[in-house]
């Protein structure tokens, strides 16, 4: 028996199907598994391995998957010191990710080379790659990445991720559909 | 043996080539000449059992006649002693003989040193540099190389930029002043 209010959902009519929008399901998707890449380098990745460990867990934001493999990543974390001699390997790691991809910065050092004002250190990793969430702390403890992580979910939630990566395709669907 | 019987046996094999020598609290410190150096650490090895060469560093006297200063720490395990060799290097020789095949562990720190002030080992198997990239056209930690560095391209392989100091509380400048004249002070005594 159909129900009087239009906008409830009856699974006995709809049969277990959901509108949303495209880009709602597209983001909820991305940001609920991204799989980091772990450019861990120096401290930070200790808390990095902390993270992923069973106390702070991040496998429960779908983040546990740690490969070393740059094309099968989403985010690349940048956990610790890059120097000037490493920082042309983190770039070239960055460009083989497939898109969509994200960029932290964990820590001092590579959000904007920490205490190493030097002559070896690149003052920050954003020098070279564009970088979505900065995490501070010396190390910032697995919460604090966590924190972070989520952070760059609510921004991937925010995202219009069609228009982004298919431009032409969204104009032309305008323009077909008016 | 102790370090004075150490001392004393050193005066006898070589006593003469020993320019000063000085004892602190057991710790022994001979100043020898570049020459020497190979003789002497052989019998160090081989006859005083000094098997653990601990730490090769150097210093750069900025201003003085022979520039750089190579310091050795020999620990001897059977004995359980120390000492230290330290020899000057004036910059236009830059050069000294190597120890590496003594102790293979000179290898690496000879190579730090060659990297960081620019002193050339004769002799060394592979004298490359180790913590900054082949090419690299700067020897970081001479006096009159500053802090935040002197910018380099090496196109592909590794770039410098210098880095924004802002006047900041890590600033220092080369200087022969001891660091507390060199650093600012965190809190000054005038407030």
């Amino acid at each position: 028996m159909a129900d009087s209010r239009t906008s409830t959902y009856d699974s006995k009519i709809e049969g277990n199907v959901i509108f949303t929008r495209f880009d709602a399901a597209l983001n909820w998707v991305r940001k609920n598994s991204l799989w980091p890449m772990p450019m861990g380098l120096a401290c930070c990745a200790i808390e990095l391995m902390a993270a992923a460990a069973s106390r702070f867990d991040i496998a429960r934001f779908g983040a546990e998957v740690m490969r070393f493999s740059p094309r099968q990543c989403d985010v690349m974390i940048v956990a610790g010191t890059v120097t000037y001699k490493m920082a042309l390997a983190v770039k070239r790691i960055y460009e083989q990710m497939p898109e969509p991809k994200w960029v932290i910065a964990m820590g001092a050092c590579a959000s904007t080379g920490g205490m190493y004002r030097s002559y070896a250190t690149l003052q920050g990793i954003d020098q070279l790659i564009p970088v979505d969430v900065y995490i501070s702390g010396c190390p910032p403890r697995p919460e604090a990445l966590l924190a972070g992580l989520m952070k760059l979910q609510e921004k991937i939630s925010h995202e219009r991720s069609f228009r982004n990566q298919k431009p032409e395709l969204a104009e032309k669907l305008e323009e077909a559909l008016g | 043996m102790t370090s004075q019987e150490l001392l004393d046996s050193f005066d006898k094999s070589f006593g003469e080539k020993i320019q000063t020598k000085n004892e602190f609290r057991e710790e022994t410190t001979f100043t020898i000449a570049a020459i020497d150096l190979r003789e002497i650490a052989n019998f160090c090895r081989s006859e005083f059992s000094f098997d653990y060469l601990l730490d090769i560093t150097s210093i750069d006297n900025f201003g003085e006649d022979p520039r750089f200063e190579i310091v050795y720490h020999l620990y001897s395990m059977p004995h359980g002693v120390h000492l230290r060799l330290k020899l000057r290097v004036p910059e236009e020789l830059g050069a000294v003989d190597t120890i590496s095949d003594i102790w293979p562990t000179a290898n690496w720190h000879e190579r730090e040193a060659y990297d960081m002030m620019g002193i050339k080992f004769t002799g060394h198997p592979d004298l490359r540099r180790i913590l900054m990239w082949d090419g690299y056209p700067f020897f970081p930690l001479r006096k009159d190389f500053p802090l935040e560095g002197l910018p380099s391209e090496m196109p592909d392989i590794a770039f410098t930029k210098v880095t924004p100091m802002e006047g900041g509380p890590f600033v220092t400048v080369p200087s022969t002043a001891g660091s507390k004249d060199r650093e600012p002070r965190a809190h000054p005594p005038e407030l």
